[in-house]
Order: C-alpha cells, then sequence, then structure tokens
C-alpha cells in the first residue's frame, strides 16, 4: 500500500475550498446527499427503500436506448441531458414494471424488484454490449455510469445536480403533511382524501430524479446507499419525522461532502465508494449513540431496568419476610424495626449467593438497607427503604387484584411501571380494590397475597 | 447461424450455472427474500478482495471461503440493523450490501498497484470466454468453469436432497417449524452459505448480470404455476435451462438483425428471462391476464343466470 498524507497545504486547499474543481465537485455532491437523504426517509417508512436498488439498475438500459436514439438521428450520443432523460425514462419504466407485476401477478413485492433489477440491468448489458460493436457515435464512457466518476465532474454537471436537488427539496417540502400521512398510516391518508396511489407515483419519480443525477457522481450501485443510509441512521436518533427529514438530509450531506473531499485528497481512492463508506461510518456513530435506538441507550436502559428489577425484588421479598414473621401486615414501624434474614431473602426469591449479594449491593447503595446491629446475616431496611417496599407491595398487590377482577376486559391499562396505581386507574376503582385487599387481609389469619386468591392448590403461587 | 463446438460449450456452461442458480434461489423467493441474491452478489466483493489480498492467490477454494464468510455476515449484519434500529429489513440490506461493496472497491482499488485484481475479473467474468479455459481431469478435457460450477451444482443438488424437508418446513412456514424443534436460523444462514457460494462460482465464470436474474426469475416463475415444492424446483430448472439455450441463440442472431456480430450471453439469457416472465404474466394459472380475462367472461354470464350464481370460483390465493 502507498498511502501517504498529503502535504498540508493541499489538504488546507480542499478544506477551505479554494480549488475550483473541487469546490464544485464537493459542494456538487454535497447538495446531492442532501436531496437523497431527504427523498429517502420517505422511502424508508414507506417500507420501501430497496425500489431504488430496482430503480437504479434500471437506468442502465435506459442510457443505453438513448444513446442508440441518439445516434440514429445523427448525433454522437454525448449529449449528457440526453442520456439523463434515458436514465429517468428506464428509472420510470421499472417502476410501471414493478406496479405491473405486484398487481398481476400478486407477487410480493421483493420478488417484483428483483425481477425487474435483474431483467432490465441484463437488458442494459445486452444493448451496451450491442453499442461497443457500432462504428458510429462514441459508446466511451457509457459503463462509467456503472461505477460513476466524480473526480471528472464537469462544472455544468454539478450546476444540474445542484438545481435539481434544490428543486427536490422544495417539492418534499411542500408536501411534507401528505408524505408524512402516506409513511406512517396509508390506510388513513386513504380515509382523509389523499389520492395515495399518486403519492406514492410522486414519491418514486422522486426516488428516479435522485437516482439519476446521482449516477454521474457514484455510480448506480452505489447511488442506492445515499438514498438509504442517511434515512437508516437518522432513525436511531428520533421517532419524529421532521426532525428525522431533517437529520437524514446533513447525514447525506455531511457524508457526500466528506467523501467528496477524501477523494480529492487521497490519490486512488474511487470517489463513489469513499463517499458511501463515509455516510456508512455516519450510520455506524448513529446505531452505537443515537439518543432513541442507539445501542448504547439500549444497554444503559436494560442496566437500569435490572437494577430497578432487582431492587424491587429484594423490597418484595423483604415485605413479605417480614408479613410472614408477624402474620399480618406490617406498618413502616414493623418493617424499620424487624431484621430480614438475608439466607431466607435468597431463598425466598430463588436467588443464587451471587444474585444476592449484586441485590444487597443495589439496595445499600441506593440506601435501602443498612446493616443490622449484632447479627451479620441479617440486614435492616432504612426509613426510605420500608417506606418503598409499603408502596410497592401496595401497588403489586392492587395490580394483582385488577387484574383478577378486572383483567379481562381492560388489561391494556396494566401499567406495573406506574409509581402508584392511581396513576392509571380512576380513585373510587382503586378505593374498592384497597376495600377488597383490606378485607382479605381481615377475614385471613396472614394478610393476602392476590396471588393465592384464585388458586387453592397453588398455595406459594408463580411470582412475577 | 452458425453453430460451433464453442456455442455448445457456452450453452452447457450457462445451462449448469443457471440451473444451480435457480435450484438455490426458489428457496429465497420462497422465503420473500429476492433481493437477497442481489445484496450478496455485490456484498460478496470484500469478502473475494481480503481472501486474495491474505494470501495471494487466485486459488477458487480461497475465494469461494471469502464469499461465503461474507455472505453470512451480510444476512448477520442486516438481521442486527432490522431488530435493533427496527429498520425495514429492505432498508437493513440496502445498508449493509452497499457499504460492503464500497469497501470492497476501496480495498480493490487502493490495492491494485501491488497485486493484479480489478473489479472486471471479479465481475465480468465472461460466459463466451469459459470453454476456452480448459483442464484435464481424470483423462477428460473440460472447461474449468464447467468444472466448478458442476461441483456447486452438485453442492447445492445434495444440500437441496438432503435437507428437503426441513427446507420446505422453514420456507414455507417458519414458526410452525421451529414450535416441532427445527433450527430454522441455521437453516437460515446455511441456505446464505449456499448462495453466496453459488454466486461466487457463477461470477468468476460466467459474471454477476447471469446469476442475479437466474437466482429469482425461474423461482418466481415456477410458483405462479405450482404450488409444490417439488414441481417447483423441476419446473425452476426447465426455466433456467430455456434462458441458457435461449439466451445464447438470441446472443449470435438478434444483433445480425441490426448488422453486428453478436452482443452478451449473460445479458441476452436474462433478456430471454424477461420475455419468459412476460409469458407467465399473460399464461400463468389463476393469476395470468389470461386466466382473469376467462373468468371475468363466466363470472359476466354466470350473473346473467341468477339461480346458479351461488359458487363464485375464488382466485384469490394471494401472497401478500
Amino acid at each position: 500500500m502507498s498511502s501517504y498524507l498529503p502535504p498540508w497545504d493541499q489538504v488546507l486547499r480542499v478544506l477551505t475550498l479554494s480549488d475550483f474543481n473541487t469546490r464544485v465537485v464537493v459542494v456538487g455532491v454535497g447538495i446531492l446527499g442532501m436531496a437523497a437523504g431527504i427523498v429517502g426517509t420517505f422511502t424508508l417508512l414507506r417500507k420501501r427503500a430497496l425500489v431504488s436498488d430496482a430503480v437504479s439498475h434500471a437506468t442502465l438500459p435506459g442510457i443505453a436506448a438513448a444513446w442508440l436514439v441518439m445516434v440514429a438521428l445523427g448525433g454522437t450520443g454525448k449529449w449528457f441531458p440526453g442520456l439523463l432523460i434515458g436514465a429517468a425514462a428506464g428509472g420510470l419504466a421499472a417502476i410501471a414494471a414493478v406496479m405491473v407485476v405486484r398487481t398481476v401477478l400478486r407477487l410480493h413485492e421483493d420478488a417484483a424488484l428483483g425481477i425487474v433489477l435483474s431483467v432490465s440491468f441484463g437488458v442494459g448489458i445486452a444493448l451496451l454490449g450491442m453499442i461497443q460493436q457500432m462504428r458510429r457515435g462514441s459508446a466511451a464512457g457509457l459503463d462509467s455510469f456503472i461505477y460513476g466518476k466524480t473526480a471528472s465532474m464537469l462544472v455544468s454537471d454539478a450546476l444540474l445536480i445542484g438545481v435539481i436537488s434544490l428543486v427536490l427539496v422544495v417539492v418534499a417540502a411542500l408536501l411534507f403533511k401528505e408524505l408524512n400521512m402516506l409513511c406512517f398510516d396509508a390506510d388513513y391518508a386513504a380515509s382523509q382524501g389523499l389520492p395515495v396511489g399518486v403519492l406514492d407515483v410522486l414519491m418514486l419519480s422522486l426516488v428516479v430524479a435522485v437516482t439519476v443525477i446521482g449516477l454521474q457522481a457514484v455510480g448506480l450501485i452505489l447511488i442506492v446507499a445515499l438514498l438509504i443510509t442517511p434515512a437508516a441512521a437518522a432513525r436511531f436518533w428520533t421517532y419524529n419525522l421532521r426532525r428525522m427529514t431533517i437529520l437524514s438530509a446533513v447525514i447525506g450531506a455531511l457524508g457526500g461532502f466528506v467523501g467528496a473531499a477524501l477523494s480529492a485528497l487521497v490519490p486512488r481512492l474511487p470517489a463513489g465508494a469513499v463517499i458511501v463508506a463515509t455516510t456508512a461510518v455516519g450510520f455506524v456513530i448513529s446505531v452505537l449513540f443515537g439518543t432513541r435506538r442507539g445501542l448504547l441507550r439500549m444497554l444503559i436502559e436494560r442496566h437500569r431496568s435490572d437494577r430497578r428489577i432487582r431492587r424491587e425484588h429484594l423490597l418484595r421479598a423483604a415485605f413479605e419476610q417480614v408479613e410472614g414473621r408477624l402474620g399480618a401486615t406490617p406498618s413502616r414501624a414493623d418493617l424499620q424495626a424487624a431484621a430480614v434474614d438475608r439466607a431466607q431473602l435468597a431463598h425466598r426469591r430463588g436467588w443464587t449467593g451471587g444474585e444476592l449479594g449484586a441485590a444487597m449491593r443495589v439496595g445499600h447503595r441506593d440506601g435501602l438497607l443498612q446493616p443490622a446491629p449484632l447479627d451479620p446475616d441479617s440486614v435492616r431496611l432504612t426509613p426510605t427503604g420500608a417506606a418503598q417496599a409499603l408502596q410497592l407491595v401496595r401497588n403489586h398487590r392492587l395490580w394483582e387484584l385488577y387484574l383478577i377482577r378486572h383483567a379481562e376486559v381492560a388489561t391494556s391499562r396494566v401499567d406495573r411501571g406506574a409509581d402508584r396505581i392511581e396513576h392509571v386507574l380512576e380513585p373510587d376503582l382503586v378505593a374498592e380494590l384497597e376495600a377488597e385487599l383490606d378485607g382479605q387481609a381481615e377475614s385471613a389469619t396472614v394478610a393476602a397475597s392476590p396471588h393465592e386468591l384464585g388458586s387453592p392448590r397453588e398455595p406459594g403461587g408463580r411470582d412475577t | 447461424m452458425t453453430w460451433t463446438a464453442l456455442d455448445t460449450g457456452i450453452v452447457v456452461v450457462a445451462a449448469v450455472s443457471a440451473m444451480a442458480s435457480a435450484l438455490i434461489g426458489s428457496f429465497l423467493v420462497l422465503r420473500r427474500m429476492s433481493m437477497m441474491g442481489d445484496a450478496i452478489s455485490h456484498a460478496v466483493l470484500p469478502g473475494i478482495a481480503i481472501a486474495f489480498l491474505a494470501t495471494l492467490s487466485r486459488d477458487t477454494g480461497v475465494i469461494v471461503i471469502g464469499a461465503a464468510v461474507a455472505g453470512v455476515l451480510t444476512a448477520a449484519f442486516t438481521q442486527l440493523i432490522h431488530q435493533v434500529g427496527n429498520v425495514d429489513r429492505g432498508a437493513a440490506m440496502g445498508v449493509v450490501f452497499t457499504t460492503m461493496f464500497a469497501v470492497g472497491l476501496i480495498l480493490i482499488v487502493r490495492s491494485a498497484d501491488s497485486v493484479h485484481i480489478d473489479v472486471h475479473t471479479v465481475f465480468y467474468g465472461s460466459v463466451e470466454l469459459a470453454p476456452l479455459n480448459d483442464v484435464v481431469v481424470a483423462g477428460v478435457r473440460m472447461p474449468r468453469a464447467l468444472l466448478i460450477l458442476g461441483a456447486v451444482f452438485a453442492a447445492d443438488l445434495a444440500f437441496v436432497l438432503v435437507l428437503f424437508k426441513e427446507l420446505n418446513l422453514t420456507s414455507f412456514d417458519e414458526d410452525f417449524a421451529r414450535s416441532i424443534g427445527c433450527n430454522a436460523r441455521l437453516m437460515h444462514y446455511a441456505l446464505m452459505v449456499m448462495v453466496a457460494v453459488t454466486i461466487v462460482a457463477a461470477f468468476e465464470s460466467v459474471g454477476s448480470i447471469l446469476v442475479i436474474a437466474m437466482l429469482i426469475v425461474p423461482g418466481v416463475v415456477a410458483s405462479l404455476f405450482t404450488r409444490r415444492l417439488w414441481s417447483l424446483l423441476v419446473f425452476g430448472q426447465g426455466v433456467a435451462l430455456v434462458c441458457a439455450v435461449g439466451g445464447h441463440v438470441g446472443a449470435i442472431t438478434v444483433p445480425r438483425w441490426f448488422g453486428l456480430a453478436d452482443t452478451s450471453t449473460a445479458g441476452m439469457m436474462t433478456v430471454v428471462a424477461g420475455v419468459v416472465v412476460a409469458v407467465a404474466l399473460v399464461a400463468a394459472p389463476e393469476r395470468g391476464l389470461a386466466a382473469r380475462a376467462l373468468h371475468r367472461v363466466r363470472s359476466g354470464r354466470r350473473a346473467q343466470a341468477p339461480r346458479q350464481s351461488n359458487t363464485t370460483p375464488s382466485i384469490s390465493f394471494s401472497r401478500r
């Protein structure tokens, strides 16, 4: 590998965009990334991200056919806008073909996409094979559309990309509300009188437009990445469509900008691939650190919830131990006064020594437990611990009772995480449940945990 | 049209690669993972590049191992992103395969001056040249491509025959398969390995364009005509054969009409595949345009005779 660090003044020239050609390419690709990020958000949420793959492959026969038409009309086939029109026609034809195959043959979307993608790309290759043997016209450079050739982008190309991208951004902004409804609930959108079919076609036309202008920059295989990756990355940061769209645009623009700059700095880097790779770096960062679905956040949340569950189990086990010893529902003072035997705790919860130790550490750190004087085998609840245990057990039992009495009609209201049952249920219902729980406590020798209520043959009950 | 021994060789190599792809690809179609063929065909690039750069050998075995690893990684990363991010499976796949392809391209381009490997040798092996590269095995002279593709076809066939029951179960009803103790995940990744191996073997000898089409089209067309796995696989083999023969005949005849010599056989094979799909669009039983028109005529006639109108034949076995 002959990778070397480019001299500083060169880095500076690229970063400050002082070189005219670099400026054109870098800014053009950046704008392209932005437009792709915005359009990609909608296709991603509509679960049609891979449409772009079929569209991009189908531009090849379009380009080849446009070349043939232009040569037949006496041209050289080099007229760039003509080739782009051909590419767009190919992309639109692919979308129409996908729709026909899907609706007539009732195939799953992926099968329809696969057929259209492979057949149209094959047609393109067959046409190119014929074009390369033709004497007339100049076929050189047609296959550069497959891999792109960012470095040789002209000012006019960059301008074209910039202008079309801005038009796309404006269209997406104007139709934001409609596209939003289409993505989240197409049936609802239809019931509100929105022309869902037309919107779908419009959305896919935006995909075609981005693909066509991106061919020159990154090639038809990798333009797919600009249409999918930024949107998928943005999904890890937010649930809000507006924010997701903006974020996706930013990630796409940054990926394009940085990638194009990198490939201008380091020799022999395929620009399209570098642009895709830098966008992918943004994706990986999002997967790791995304504030909504990122792995780091999920690990932290799991750790927290593990701790919370451990704490709740500890407090309830302690409560039940004291309750069993007293033969009645303990008061707060009872809870504070009683020594809680560690071995019995472990037995009650089925904890191993390690799990007991972890629960003890959590209890001490959160100020729920204190050492029992003169008794190394026991611990005692602190005032906070006693109060929390009381509240926790009361909540738990009321919920259990609610599930037994009312759950067949309203299980969806059960929210065990709610700090207090009153937050979810109406006060009079809570009062009714409390009265019933107290009634059971008086009639039974031991204040009943509702686990035992309906199943006398299963005295231990299965705890949750 | 002049047909030579070379043409026979081309058709045989093309047919074997098409049949191998069709056999294994039918399961992708049944599992609604048709785009996985395209994804893996791009994603194997870094696997091939790393295997090559690490060993500096163009040995087929090394390349196949690299491709298989890349194929499994594609499936695994797709699954991970799909689950962690709750991103649509298609989008997850799109992120993974484009990224891997880009990494492969960068690796290849950066090392191009020290070792000889380029994108063309990986992707555009051409079926027209395949019969020219001979090897002698056990005294028989045969094209090297035929040897490799024949071995892969045999491996695919063995895979399908040995695991027929499991593939059948996991393809049609994964939950049921799991409930009776079938390791659906293992089957999934085993299938991905076979797909990657088939793809890369075909790349080297006949090029990528052909494989992607042959993985999907035969399976899809067959699924329109039959619903039994056995007959679906056999039907798919027939479609593959038609594409191979028709493709090459088309490649050496159609361009003549325009005064040109010939064109890519692989490209023409996918054109034939497109024609087959078009035929199925019209002629498929129950779902085809012809069957629908017929049904419409019949039910119209029945509507005119009101007393018999209680048995409307259903054509709804929608797969959605």
